[in-house]
């Protein structure tokens, strides 16, 4: 049982992500440097495949990172802190987009994908339901062409059987 | 009427669709290209001390804004593209008498000044930066260039090297319409 717990953390363990923070960058301050880790995850590594810089090995991640600390250090707040990096990166430093203007269409994309596909279910389904299951039943001017129709046809056996 | 074009709906829907795959696969999208943020503001705040062993001086905000058009290159004696740029750089340079500034980024005094030696130097300055300049000029790697104007405000940032293609499409507009 024992064996099974260690090995069943151990494969959890093996998914959680790595954290690239050196022993060295840490603050003393456990705080401030939770608060520097938090930010660190909302930070891109600019020259990394969509990875934060709490996780990247890169060079300039490692720097980014010490420049966070050394900015919380120095009184910044958290946005003060992001802020300052996308006036120099733009918002692609920022692994979660900001809402506003450009990227509305990003945030509420696929509501309105959604909004589409009901309101396309719903005209389909009022469709089904205004269109009668069973043919409207005959006018009298159909009933009187039906009729005679059927007439001639039975005329037209009864001729053949007497010649 | 109307229901003819919402039988149309689905086609036009595909055509979205095409339209950005399309564009994803694009030869002319680098997907890795980082867009930059720095343009038409001033430059950054920094003092870099001057690479020992070279004779040139080290570089600071001050010395961008001396009222005429210089480059900034962030290059590195340990970067391939740099020395790929390097000869281009040179002439460019040379060619339209626009002063080239480098900052040394992340590179050994001994190695940067073995590089220069061997391959020439074209910088008027150079600043040692040992990584946070690159951070406070918004670069992400080496090489990359600047263009400031006569007021010490970026105008011009490119990632990558400088080929010749990119000096005749872009820079050489860029310093015409900057220069008097």
């Amino acid at each position: 049982m024992m064996r099974l717990l260690c090995a069943a953390f151990l494969l959890l363990a093996a998914v959680l992500p790595v954290a690239a923070v050196e022993p060295d960058e840490m603050l003393d301050d456990p705080v401030l440097e939770q608060r520097a880790r938090d930010l660190s995850d909302e930070i891109r590594c600019v020259v990394c495949q969509n990875e934060s810089i709490d996780s990247s090995n890169a060079e300039i991640a490692g720097e980014i990172r010490l420049l966070v600390r050394e900015r919380l250090v120095a009184g910044d707040s958290d946005q003060q802190v992001l802020d300052y990096l996308v006036a120099r990166y733009g918002d692609f430093v920022l692994l979660r987009p900001p809402m506003k203007p450009t990227t509305y269409l990003l945030w509420f994309g696929p509501f309105l994908v959604l909004l589409i596909g009901v309101v396309s279910v719903l005209v389909y389904f009022r469709h089904l339901r205004r269109a009668p299951a069973m043919p409207p039943a005959l006018s009298a001017e159909e009933e009187a062409r039906l009729a005679r129709l059927l007439d001639a046809e039975a005329g037209e056996g009864g001729d053949a059987k007497q010649p | 009427m109307l229901r003819r074009l919402l039988y149309l709906l689905p086609v036009a829907i595909f055509a979205v669709i095409a339209g950005y795959f399309l564009w994803g696969l694009s030869p002319e999208r680098d997907p890795g290209n980082v867009p930059t943020a720095m343009i038409d503001k001033p430059t950054p705040d920094f003092d870099l001390a001057a690479v020992p062993g070279l004779a040139v001086p080290g570089l600071a905000t001050a010395d961008l804004a001396g009222g005429e058009v210089v480059m900034v290159n962030f290059f590195a004696s340990w970067c391939v593209p740099c020395r790929a740029e390097h000869a281009y750089l040179t002439a460019f340079s040379e060619e339209s008498g626009v002063p080239l500034y480098g900052i040394n980024h992340r590179d050994k005094p001994e190695d940067a000044a073995a590089w220069l030696a061997e391959l020439g130097n074209p910088y008027q300055r150079i600043g040692a930066d040992p990584g946070r300049a690159a951070v406070e000029w918004g670069v992400t790697g080496v090489p990359e260039t600047f263009v400031i104007d006569g007021a010490g405000r970026i105008r011009w940032h490119h990632r990558g090297p400088l080929v010749p293609q990119v000096i005749e499409r872009d820079l050489k507009p860029l310093i015409a319409a900057l220069q008097p």
